[in-house]
């Protein structure tokens, strides 16, 4: 799967000329040539409905282990989150869906056509009031209420961080048990969109990673986001579930259209290995692969660059997808067998996840390790508009890093 | 920038003295109370107990019973005792960490629950400790917390401002946050068809928050059965309400929501004016109100606040001695015939016997077990693997 050879040289000559100076527009085809050929997408119904972790949610059939007979739809990424948040609303008369704009299908439409569906009184627009709307969602689920917000972008969410550390994160634990918020739901559009710039191209995980009372989810794909977000809104804690916006339209898979769910706090194995674990989230999943293919078949370009000796080196490729809490175990035991570690966010390198990541592997795996963890990450600046492709760890440089990791 | 102050404070003082009235001594009785104790007799607020802003002001008339006036003496008299054993819990170096006294304020808490139903919500900031007691939790109960033991409301792990009962959600301990808490609260009850509304208070310091103003505009956006309360005891921590709002009318700036300024020293005003309120969003279903309760507190901000450094020790003292709540109830009592100084005197000792015995239980309660570190953080059976203890080596496994 990993090795298939479907990159001509094209794409990634002009892959590589769009990470230099020249003035030219990037191709029609979008940021991610990657991701319209990308293995990891589940392009046909047998490998949807083999997804690792799925767990039908029937109403009446306890058989719920078959997959026989299922029936699945192409969808892009938003199309799954609209048919999850139709799910919920459909299954629990008690969840309402609110954010800016939202009534009308959102700026990403990940609401379409859901206030025609169920009324304006369950899916509806708030002002534009961050710090409100996470107030507002954490009294309804303090009454039980299943509330499911949205944050029009992740780079929005700073006026709610107070809502959501304070009182969302800590109430159960305040009250002694009394009191808790676990219908509370944070959808947000998060991650790099090419041009998004300071205020609309953040990943700001990271900050909530200390706050333990709260989960965060981050999905890859339009199969992870329908059953992740169901996990998420049933959870009975609060979730912060972060949509990677560049991936709304450009990830398509077939996904089915029944009720399921998807573990949380839980990492999927996307490729096994044994020479280097990859871990990432998210968009970089996308560019992580393109690197896997860049190491093992480099482009005369970039040939000279990578010693043959690493070519055919097997690299694990980790998608983390819960980031609080995170899954330790997994990593842990996938480093425990490579000996190496690359991980991979689009968020600033200082206090990232992947320090705190780091930070417990070489604890847990010290006398495993034959390199030092390497994180390729965004950098220590605000994501700029004109540079944002330098922000963003792009498959050179983690392919790049991986060659540095192999050959320590 | 003094100077300045100074000038706007001359300036307002005329306007003040046409304003609300603060006494708690003001109400007169109006026909004799009947011998019976349950039987309603009438009594007449001040005409200045009240200044409305875009409706109407509520009848001064007032129909209370003997019953009710001890009733609510004791609650004040008790809930005072409450907090000043806190407050010597707290020298003693028993209490730690945050603690914030609503002596003064008496009038505001035991009005307010006179004026609700159990099934109506409230939730409140930092000052607390009376609501909790209240709305259906116990002295012990908030004593036990402030001390940290077993036996305190969160079972010691929440501490002063974080107790809660079912219908009570709690103190909170950032300035304005609770707010909007409480318009979600009051928006669940209305879809849920229920014929309740949900009280959230705050402060006239927290009235500066930009999240309060967006609580605002949502309830009346949506016309929310959400009451929002602010007790103005006129200092925000230690700034006096003038020298931090340029309007210090709370009532008036809910901008479309319409406000009502009370007495807050009187507990018969103050009772008026939440039935007021809660006719106004539950039987007339007219949305959000805003309700300033003037009051007044004696102690300073927190336990770490002497409370003497931004007002001078005489306005404290006069405020005591003139406007005192508790006094001004007591006023009404023997003055009316509802009672003589020695019953009342009885219930002083009833509730001093009461707060002691509390805190003794509480005294002797243990402290949380250790394992509830880590226990409520998640729910149970959804937590992380692990989770990183006191020290190094700690780390608990779930």
């Amino acid at each position: 799967m990993l090795v298939s050879r479907r990159l001509t040289s094209h794409p990634l000559v002009s892959f590589i000329r769009r990470n230099s100076t020249a003035a030219e527009p990037p191709p029609a085809g979008g940021h991610l040539p990657s991701i319209a050929t990308s293995q990891i997408l589940r392009s046909t119904r047998e490998r949807a409905l083999r997804t690792p972790g799925l767990v039908w949610n029937d109403d009446e059939d306890t058989n719920s282990i078959v997959s026989v007979g299922r029936e699945c739809r192409k969808m892009n990424v938003y199309q799954a989150v609209r048919d999850a948040l139709s799910i919920a609303l459909t299954k629990n008369d008690n969840a309402v869906v609110f954010g800016e704009d939202i009534a009308f299908g959102g700026v990403f439409r990940c609401t379409m056509g859901l206030a025609e569906e169920f009324g304006r009184e369950r899916v509806f627009n708030t002002p534009l009031t961050e710090q409100g709307i996470a107030g507002f969602a954490i009294g309804m689920a303090a009454m039980g209420h299943t509330a499911i917000a949205e944050i029009q972008f992740a780079d929005y969410i700073y006026p709610a961080f107070d809502q959501l550390v304070n009182e969302a994160a800590k109430i159960r634990y305040r009250s002694g048990g009394q009191f808790n918020v676990g219908g509370l739901t944070i959808r947000t559009p998060t991650m790099s969109v090419g041009h998004g710039g300071l205020y609309h191209s953040q990943s700001p995980e990271g900050f909530f990673m200390g706050a333990s009372g709260l989960k965060i989810v981050i999905p890859r794909s339009p199969i992870q986001a329908k059953g992740l977000l169901l996990s998420s809104i049933r959870d009975p804690n609060p979730v912060i579930f972060m949509e990677p916006k560049i991936l709304y339209r450009s990830a398509i898979e077939q996904v089915p259209i029944d009720d399921f769910s998807l573990p949380l706090g839980r990492a999927e194995t996307l490729v096994s290995g044994a020479d280097l674990t990859l871990l990432t989230w998210g968009t970089p999943i996308y560019h992580c692969e393109t690197a896997l293919h860049l190491l093992a078949d480099p482009p005369p370009e970039l040939a000279p660059h990578i010693p043959e000796s690493v070519r055919k080196a097997k690299i694990e490729l980790i998608d983390l997808r819960s980031i609080l809490p995170w899954d330790a175990e997994a990593v842990a035991e996938s480093v425990s067998r490579t000996g190496r570690l690359v991980i991979v966010h689009e968020a600033g390198m200082t206090a990232g996840v992947g320090a705190e990541i780091a930070s417990e592997v070489q604890k847990r795996c010290f006398l495993r390790l034959a390199a030092p963890v390497k994180r390729v990450t965004g950098w220590d600046t605000p994501v700029p508009l004109q540079y944002e492709k330098f922000y963003i760890p792009d498959a050179i440089r983690i392919m790049d890093s991986i060659v540095e990791t192999l050959s320590y | 920038m003094a100077s300045l102050a100074r000038l706007r404070v001359s300036r307002r003082l005329p306007q003040l003295a046409r304003g609300i009235q603060t006494s708690a001594d003001t109400t007169q009785l109006q026909d004799a109370p009947p011998s019976e104790s349950s039987q309603p007799f009438t009594v007449k607020l001040h005409e200045d107990s009240f200044r409305a802003h875009n409706c109407d002001k509520p009848e001064l008339d007032v129909q209370v019973s003997k019953d009710q006036l001890l009733g609510w003496y004791k609650q004040m008299q008790t809930m005072r005792r409450m907090e000043m054993a806190a407050d010597a819990l707290y020298k003693a170096k028993l209490i730690r960490g945050f603690c914030h006294l609503a002596i003064g304020q008496e009038a505001v808490s035991v009005g307010l629950e006179a004026g609700i139903t159990p099934e109506d919500r409230v939730i409140t900031a930092y000052r607390c400790h009376p609501f909790a007691v209240l709305r259906g939790g116990s002295i012990k109960g908030v004593i036990g917390e402030l001390l940290g033991r077993q036996v305190g409301m969160s079972h010691g792990k929440g501490g002063s401002m974080h107790i809660f009962t079912p219908s009570f959600f709690g103190g909170n301990g950032i300035v304005g946050a609770q707010v909007p808490v409480g318009a979600g609260i009051a928006f669940a009850q209305k879809y849920l068809e229920k014929d309740t509304a949900t009280f959230a208070l705050y402060g006239d310091g927290a009235s500066n928050q930009g999240q309060v103003f967006e609580a605002f505009n949502m309830a009346k956006l949506w016309n929310l059965p959400c009451v929002f309360v602010c007790e103005n005891n006129k200092y925000g921590m230690g700034t006096s309400a003038e020298r931090s709002s340029s309007n210090t009318e709370y009532f008036t700036r809910g901008d479309k929501i319409p406000g009502l300024q009370v007495n807050g020293m009187d507990i018969i005003a103050t009772k008026q004016a939440v039935e007021y309120a809660r006719q106004w969003t539950v039987a007339e279903k007219k949305g959000p109100l805003l309700l300033e309760f003037v009051t007044y507190r004696y102690g300073g901000h927190s336990m770490s606040d002497p409370g003497t450094t931004y007002r001078t020790r005489e306005e404290v003292q006069r405020m005591r001695s003139t406007q005192d709540p508790i006094r001004g109830l007591q006023r009404y009592i023997e003055e009316w015939g509802v009672a003589s100084e020695q019953e009342l005197k009885q219930l002083d000792k009833e509730a001093k016997a009461t707060v002691d015995a509390a805190v003794e239980e509480a005294k002797a309660s243990p402290e949380p077990l250790v394992k509830d570190l880590w226990t409520d953080i998640y729910y149970k059976g959804t937590e992380p693997p692990f989770m990183r203890g006191r020290e190094r080596e700690e780390i608990h496994h779930y």
